[in-house]
């Protein structure tokens, strides 16, 4: 059997797809812009993209987080309930969000000559003339306090929240960009502005754009949207991530199963092991039920619905982690498990054929990553923003293709450590934890 | 307001104007063994999806084996005589392909997305499994493990996911909606393996599915595919549906929920028709609009009022399938801002409702959501996925795949006054059920942390 479906992957046609163009140039106050012109649909998709998340948050935890959300809640004369009226009246739906790197605006109008102008000369006021507001601010911190409360209910964001804690220790990546109800409560409305100021400027700020535009009308765009930024100071590097020290967390919540989180700080975006730890994760946890880890788990033992590994490329390392959960009888065994089946792969390194498996996977599938203008959008705003070369997505499969055995083997000796990871475990306390109910 | 109202208008217009042309036709097949076919090509990129929905969810399903039809969904991937348990996901896995599955209350449904070329490997696989899927017992015991913990993991320890499964059990008494997608938890623990091949022999025939596929395909290519791989299939006698309605509800139905939790929680619905059940079917389109109105966007009425003017919630939700296969809800949700009083939330929830009972909406809010939801229906098109969702599930609950077409029409023609109508005919205390989770002290949450 294995035998003929491998003959049947050999005689696949070569795939070969035409990756749509990227084109790149600079807004006149030092935006970066990213462009791809696709014309099968009258609307476009653009993601302004700043240096500006809660890695910034420095001594005030939440404070990216909260001057994303404010962004849209008054700007120049206009308040929360006009510009909100303006852009449904528009049909255009607009997105904010911010994570531990990137905060950004998402925008998708329709092309239609009128609506698109009057849209986006409103995102351009909310970009560069926001007005944070007293009332709104209290608002929106009220309710990124309920968000914090609400977090308490879940056992998974208890488990990340500890995990990234205790991964990065005193790095700013530690911290929740939620913030905590302390942090909040200390942020004031002048240094919002201050964070705004600093961070929401051109030479910061990454443009993508994607939809039924000409170079031209992009341009155009692009200076419109961009243009009345301040041109400002790019974001200063964060500093380098520590070596990650073995530690065991543990969260008590009256939960029926157990959270496991295990790792380590992992990769960057622009780590030189990018390629071999990808593909080697792909094998261990990264390819949902095929991958080693959920055939131990889940497959074979029937301890967890879900479970994975996975390297989330940051600027600077971010982190390596492995999850599952399991009824509360079950956490240790599982817990052994899914080491051992860390430290094996480590050890033994991928096999030729999960290395090929792997690799036609992720090859195979790379059309898959770019089936919609708005995941091209996040491609180029992940490109601009990390400053990947123009023709990552060109050479990407190539790249896949040119790992080896030896280079997965080694690059998972090297930055792997099943010995020197956190192990975060949330769930009832053994001692007080009754008997399973199921 | 005047000059605003007019200008609202002009835009609907040109938004209007170029979504007419869009709409990619729709190719409709039926196999001689009664299997429908349809395919929506969509030239953009070089991709496929193929799925394949069958007649059969938890709505199905009667006491005892709740969940049954997602248990059943997890036992496909675990092989035919001809393709090995596991098989099925590595052969995808090599294609490059993704693949996963989906239970509903009114449907099954199996997918696979693929590069274009590919797309005979999944009808060579997915046929074969309609059929002929063992269920090995070991097998079994061990997924149906896996499905406990899904639902440990989905419903038990998500309070609010626990309110709703609560909320819903309490709403609908004869309905089979009564019961959540999941099952209980009893049922899915004593599960045998012999529920779920029943299930299987008795719903997985070519006369009781659909196959929709999306993408860069040709439709006659599609269909000698698909006549080649479904057309054997042998078509069987498939057991017609008891009609189980909803006894008519008579009075509020209230119910308080105490879980550890941190945060309150309101739920109100009331029982609203669908597109299937309604006898008027502009009901159910100016039942949409309402919704939109209420909860559609940040200038609706909920976002402006409740959670920016008198900032009552800080979170509100509106959910109303309109696609469903029996009598639905349309459902309020909401969280209360910090330091509110959640019984005052309530009270605010049923003042909208009243409001939109005794004073129609104002033009300029119809055309807004109107509008919005034009926009919606050409954004929709860029996703692959979401097109093919839309044809498949229509299909499957009995609707027909045209009502899709008809949307952005039918929503147009909806007056003010027949959102006035629906509000006082539907949105009464007698179709109505209330649940507030009350959180109870999370006993061991106090974190504590040692290295």
């Amino acid at each position: 059997m294995r035998k003929m479906f491998l003959t049947l992957v050999l005689l696949l046609p070569q795939v070969v797809m035409a990756i749509p163009e990227i084109q790149h140039w600079s807004t006149s106050n030092g935006a970066q812009v990213y462009f791809t012109q696709a014309t099968e649909i009258p609307m476009v998709d653009v993601r302004v993209v700043f240096d500006a998340g809660a890695a910034r948050d420095g001594d005030h935890p939440g404070i990216a987080a909260l001057t994303n959300s404010l962004l849209s809640e008054g700007a120049g004369k206009l308040d929360a309930d006009m510009i909100a009226e303006r852009l449904d009246n528009l049909g255009a739906k607009l997105g904010s969000g911010s994570l531990r790197d990137m905060a950004w605006l998402s925008i998708r109008s329709l092309t239609e000559k009128q609506v698109m102008k009057e849209a986006m000369e409103l995102i351009s006021l909310i970009l560069a003339k926001p007005t944070f507001e007293e009332q709104s601010f209290e608002r929106i911190r009220k309710s990124m306090l309920v968000g914090i409360e609400a977090s308490k209910q879940s056992p998974s964001k208890l488990a990340e929240n500890a995990f990234m804690q205790a991964v990065y220790g005193s790095h700013p990546y530690a911290s929740p960009p939620e913030g905590t109800e302390e942090s909040l409560n200390a942020i004031s409305v002048d240094q919002i502005r201050g964070y705004y100021n600093q961070y929401y400027v051109a030479r910061n700020a990454i443009v993508a754009i994607v939809g039924d535009l000409s170079r031209m009308q992009a341009e155009q765009l692009a200076e419109l949207l961009a243009g009345s930024l301040e041109p400002g100071e790019k974001a200063a590097d964060l500093p380098s991530v520590p070596d990650t020290k073995n530690a065991t967390v543990r969260v008590a919540h009256p939960s029926t199963q157990t959270h496991v989180w295990v790792g380590q700080a992992g990769m960057k975006r622009s780590d030189p092991d990018y390629f071999p730890l990808y593909v080697g994760n792909h094998a261990l946890g990264g390819s949902g039920l095929v991958s080693l880890l959920s055939d131990e788990v889940r497959e074979k033992r029937g301890f967890a619905y879900s479970v994975y590994s996975y390297f989330s490329p940051m600027r600077e390392l971010g982190p390596f982690e492995m999850a599952l959960q399991t009824k509360n009888s079950h956490a240790s065994e599982a817990l052994k498990v899914m080491r051992e089946t860390t430290q094996k792969f480590i050890e033994v390194g991928i096999s030729d054929e999960q290395l090929t498996a792997s690799k036609q996977n992720i090859t195979g599938g790379f059309a898959l990553r770019l089936d919609s203008n708005s995941k091209l959008a996040e491609n180029l705003a992940v490109i601009g923003f990390y400053g990947l070369p123009l023709d990552y997505l060109n050479r990407f499969n190539e790249r896949i293709e040119a790992v080896t055995v030896k280079d997965v083997k080694d690059a998972f000796k090297r930055r792997v450590k099943v010995d020197d990871m956190v192990t975060v475990i949330v769930g009832p306390e053994p001692s007080a934890s009754p008997a399973d109910k199921g | 307001m005047n000059l605003n109202r007019y200008k609202t208008f002009l835009i609907l217009c040109l938004i209007l104007s170029v979504s007419s042309p869009l709409h990619a036709k729709v190719h409709e097949y039926v196999l001689e063994n009664g299997l429908k076919v349809l395919v929506k090509p969509d030239h953009r990129f070089p991709v496929v999806i193929s799925q394949i929905w069958y007649k059969v969810g938890s709505s199905y399903e009667y006491g005892g084996i709740t969940g049954i039809s997602h248990m059943l969904e997890h036992m496909m991937f675990k092989g035919t005589p001809d393709v090995p348990s596991g098989e099925f996901s590595r052969t995808i896995a090599a294609l490059g392909g993704q693949e996963n599955a989906f239970t509903s209350s009114d449907y099954t449904a199996y997918f696979q997305r693929l590069e274009k070329s590919r797309l005979e490997t999944s009808f060579r696989l997915e046929a074969d499994r309609m059929r002929n899927a063992l269920f090995p017992e070991d097998e079994f015991i061990k997924e149906r493990d896996v499905v406990a913990e899904e639902r440990r993991l989905r419903t038990e320890d998500n309070p609010q996911a626990k309110a709703f499964e609560q909320f819903k059990a309490a709403a609908f008494v004869s309905s089979p909606y009564h019961h959540s997608v999941i099952g209980w938890m009893a049922d899915i623990q004593n599960y045998d393996v012999e529920d779920a091949r029943q299930w299987y022999r008795q719903w997985y025939a070519p006369n009781n599915a659909t196959l929709v596929v999306v993408g860069d395909v040709k439709p006659e290519e599609v269909l000698k595919l698909a006549k080649k791989y479904y057309g054997p299939i042998q078509p069987e006698k498939v057991p017609e549906l008891k009609p189980r309605p909803e006894i008519p509800q008579s009075g509020e139905r209230r119910l308080t929920l105490k879980f550890p939790a941190t945060i309150d929680y309101l739920m109100m619905g009331y029982k609203v028709p669908s597109l299937k059940t309604a006898t008027e079917d502009w009901e159910v389109y100016a039942l949409e609009v309402l919704a939109w109105i209420l909860d559609g966007g940040d200038s609706s009425r909920f976002s402006k009022e409740l959670v920016r003017g008198q900032q009552l919630v800080a979170s509100s939700s509106i959910s109303y399938d309109l696609y469903s296969r029996l009598e639905t809800l349309l459902m309020l949700s909401a969280v209360p801002a910090k330091g509110k009083d959640i019984n005052e939330v309530e009270s605010a929830l049923r003042a909208q409702i009243k409001r939109l009972q005794e004073t129609p909406v104002t033009e300029d809010e119809l055309q807004r959501v109107k509008t919005q939801i034009m926009a919606g229906s050409i954004y929709e098109q860029d996703s692959v996925f979401y097109q093919a969702m839309q044809l498949g599930s229509l299909e499957t609950v009995g609707i027909g795949w045209q009502a899709d077409e008809q949307f952005v029409d039918r929503i147009k023609a909806v007056t003010r006054e027949q959102i006035q109508a629906v509000a006082r005919k539907y949105l009464v205390d007698d179709r109505l059920t209330v649940a507030i989770l009350e959180p109870q002290a999370m006993q061991t949450a106090a974190a504590d942390s040692k290295n």
